[in-house]
């Protein structure tokens, strides 16, 4: 079953077009990652879904209905933490817990709500002020809140910002145990792409609002195939050069002044002694593969700042 | 809802700047009940200065307990108005502040729900607000200062009240000040939906009431046409209405009526509409509104 | 033609003096009934109309102590009682040395009245001039206009019943002048339902007060300690 089934979304604030036709589906028992630069529309699809923003057109079904006609019952099923989690600081964990269980329109007692804390790991600071709370403390407090209600569908939105590797870790840790053990569908947008490539099943990739491509990660990013980055003395005549070749359908978007491809490993030898028959004066050729890379040349983003080399 | 309700009231009475309030008004109370206390009797030559070579003027008997609760309303009814403002304003942009209005948003709680609970515990709370305003005023100033008679001042006229007739109009002022006070509340209410943080409509809101007091009470005959009949601040002074009592045909005033009921009411009514008017568009406002926070 | 007239001066003149000296008789028997009156203490509703005062009927107790003594109290709430309610007595008014004149006859209430003017003997009095109507048979005052030097003209007009005897009256109604009362609104804040200027207008066009009180016991000649009218 589709969990949720977004179609031609769209979100405009004022000339800008944040979102645009935007489709998608997640399916149960996902983890499915949501990847994009920054601005590239994430949050705002992310708060489409639990009607935080209010779409420009598109449809979205959760769970099978139109979010629009059953908007509570969809939410009592839906548990989520969008971005940093911040919760009232004057009261402590164990009050925002109650509170928020109590819109989830939950009649929890105490030991449910210490069972939660626990699981989080912020039991023995239950009746602290949450101001006195670090960035990693909030987080969890926040995955309590929105996991307290048992929803089948979580969503997070950046969840390990401002974490330290071990809160990162805990992180990927929780996200597979919801995953695997709790049966859940969870939605993960991050930046952090090298901990997607752990643990996602299924990715979209957005870009300026638009959706770049949407699959399994085991069809979009095949760990055989490699990502090659070639540096030439004239990256427009080489491009021309390579069209007209039979490795035109290898070519990706052209990361600044490099020429991307995307191949099988044991098509790398065959690539160099066709770009050295074409003429093309290689000045630099990279191969590997990574999520990050594969993420990279799929935006086409230029860095801004130059790569490090030793 | 009633669970709704609970959750807003209870984040309003766990908030410090809630206790501001309370503190505040008793604070200014009894300022107000020492000074008299210790020179209550100028404060009566000032009201009274211009009678006192051809009246004898008891001032023993006028300052009562009465007289000091409707000298500390007269004063502190043009300021309450900060202090519901600072709970108003910060229902909605104070959420959005703190970064916890896209959590409420996301519950499974319709928006109207939602903000018919934080308007329902705003209502509360000016409610306690004014009750603590009036044991302090009155039950304090009794007890300090006895019961007698009333003596109210206006412009051009004294107005005495019997001691025994005196005790249900404060409970109708009362009751009308907290109307009043949630005109102000529905105003600050509105504005805190336009809002990220608290201060803007808390400013906003009090401006707008300084503003129109200042219109409302100037005696310019262009405004008194055209814009003061319809300034809610300009019907926020009808529970004084409650204190100007009907003549006979020989000018003696009669006990137990109410000189001018249908223009209280009329002004009630107003405020009732501006209340109606300001949450219903607080209401279809958030509504529409994109939660970005 | 001349003896007539020397004869009709001389008539007028015997005339004008046994009025006079008629008048004066008739002013020393009203005197000489309130003279029985050494002190008093009286209960009764008081009603005040004034025109920028808005006041309840009041339960009061009006003490009076010879020669000239005499205060309202109104012991369970606040009345404001004008100064110079020393004329709301007559035991006062016809305390000082005067002279009397006879002012000629008139009707109060129905009732023939002789008319007797007193002028104060003591120019610098506060007593400018007072016109007494007396019913002459009953030897009461039933009305009595006071010219002060300070507060204007000032009117007491009495009826009686059973404490005639006694010169007291049931009801006495005392109009005097009254000043303009003002205060800023920014000082009130007064709540305006509208029909505030109707009032301003009425307010400017009478000066004049108004206080009555009707009595409905006396407590006479039972001694009254000076401590009550400080």
């Amino acid at each position: 079953m589709d969990v949720i089934n977004v179609s031609h979304l769209c979100k405009q604030f004022g000339p800008l077009n944040a979102v645009t036709d935007l489709s998608f589906t997640v399916q149960e028992a996902d983890v499915y990652g949501f990847l994009g630069q920054n601005g590239a529309g994430k949050s705002t699809t992310i708060r489409m879904l639990l009607t935080l923003i209010r779409p420009s057109g598109g449809e979205i079904e959760l769970f099978g209905m139109n979010l629009r006609t059953h908007r509570a019952e969809i939410l009592r099923q839906v548990g989520a933490v969008i971005e940093r989690p911040d919760l009232y600081k004057y009261l402590s964990a164990y009050e925002n817990l109650r509170l928020f269980a109590k819109m989830s329109g939950l009649q929890v007692n105490r030991t449910q709500l210490m069972d939660q804390l626990e699981m989080v790991g912020l039991a023995t600071r239950a009746a602290s002020k949450v101001k006195t709370y670090s960035q990693g403390m909030k987080q969890r407090l926040g995955i309590a809140i929105a996991l307290i209600h048992n929803p089948q569908l979580v969503i997070l939105d950046e969840p390990v910002n401002g974490l330290d590797p071990q809160g990162i870790a805990d992180m990927r840790n929780l996200i597979m145990h919801l995953s695997r053990h709790l049966k859940k569908t969870v939605m993960v947008s991050s930046h952090l792409l090298n901990e997607m490539e752990q643990i996602a099943t299924r990715m979209l990739i957005i870009d300026k609002g638009k959706k770049i491509v949407e699959g399994s990660v085991s069809e979009l990013f095949d760990p055989a195939k490699t990502i090659v980055e070639v540096e030439t003395t004239s990256i427009a005549a080489a491009s021309e050069k390579i069209k007209q070749s039979n490795w035109a359908s290898h070519l990706q978007p052209a990361n600044g002044s490099r020429l991307v491809f995307q191949l099988h490993k044991n098509e790398l030898a065959q690539l160099n002694k066709a770009l050295v028959e074409m003429n093309i004066e290689v000045t630099g050729f990279t191969a590997g593969n990574s999520l990050e890379k594969y993420f990279l040349s799929l935006t086409g983003t230029n860095q801004h700042v130059a790569a490090f080399t030793n | 809802m009633w669970q709704l309700l609970q959750i807003e009231l209870y984040k309003i009475f766990r908030k410090p700047r809630t206790y501001i309030s309370f503190g505040a008004i008793a604070a200014m109370v009894v300022i107000v009940q020492v000074a008299l206390k210790f020179d209550g009797q100028s404060y009566i030559e000032f009201i009274l200065g211009s009678l006192k070579d051809s009246l004898d003027i008891p001032f023993a008997s006028i300052l009562n307990g009465y007289f000091v609760c409707f000298v500390i309303l007269n004063l502190l009814l043009i300021h309450i108005p900060l202090l519901i403002a600072l709970v108003a304003g910060d229902e909605i942009a104070g959420e959005a502040n703190m970064g916890t209005l896209r959590l409420l948003v996301s519950k499974p709680v319709s928006r109207t729900q939602l903000m018919l609970a934080k308007f329902t515990a705003t209502v509360i709370y000016t409610g306690l607000l004014l009750a603590w305003m009036a044991f302090l005023s009155l039950a304090l100033s009794i007890v300090l200062f006895g019961t007698n008679d009333l003596i109210v001042a206006r412009s051009n006229a004294l107005e005495i009240i019997n001691r025994n007739d005196i005790m249900w109009r404060y409970l109708a002022a009362f009751a009308y000040a907290t109307v009043a006070l949630t005109t102000v509340a529905s105003l600050a209410f509105l504005l805190s939906v336009f809002a990220d943080n608290s201060i803007g409509p808390i400013v906003s809101t009090i401006s707008i009431v300084i503003i129109f007091t200042i219109l409302s009470e100037l005696q310019i005959p262009l405004y008194d046409r055209t814009v003061k009949p319809y300034l809610f601040t300009s019907h926020m002074l009808g529970w004084k209405g409650f204190f100007y009592l009907k003549t006979d045909a020989e000018g003696i005033s009669i006990p137990g009526t109410i000189e001018n009921l249908p223009a209280v009411l009329k002004s009630m009514g107003i405020l009732l509409s501006y209340i109606f008017l300001f949450t219903g568009s607080a209401i279809v406002v958030f509504k529409r509104k994109d939660i970005l926070s | 033609m001349k003896r007539i007239l020397i004869l009709s001066f001389v008539v007028t003149a015997f005339f004008c003096k046994a009025h006079a000296q008629a008048a004066a008789l008739l002013v020393q028997q009203v005197k000489a009934k309130l003279d029985k009156v050494n002190d008093y203490e009286a209960t009764g509703e008081m009603k005040t109309n004034v025109s920028f005062m808005k006041v309840p009927a009041a339960q009061v107790k009006v003490y009076f102590k010879k020669p000239g003594k005499i205060k309202i109290k109104n012991e369970k709430g606040i009345s404001l009682v004008p100064k110079g309610t020393v004329s709301i007595s007559l035991n006062n008014l016809l305390g000082e040395r005067f002279q009397a004149l006879d002012g000629g006859a008139d009707m109060v209430n129905g009732i023939a009245v002789k008319v007797v003017k007193l002028l104060p003997l003591d120019e610098n009095g506060e007593v400018v001039l007072s016109k007494l109507y007396i019913d002459e048979k009953n030897l009461l005052i039933l009305k009595a206009k006071t010219t002060t030097r300070e507060s204007g003209t000032n009117e007491l007009e009495m009826s009686y019943g059973k404490f005639a005897a006694y010169a007291l009256p049931d009801k006495i109604i005392f109009s005097f002048n009254t000043q303009d009362y003002k205060l800023p609104k920014g000082v009130t804040f007064d709540y305006d339902d509208g029909s505030q200027k109707k009032k301003d207008t009425a307010t400017k066009e009478s000066q004049r007060g108004k206080i009555e009180i009707a009595y409905s016991a006396y407590i006479i000649n039972k001694g009254i300690s000076d401590e009550v009218f400080k």
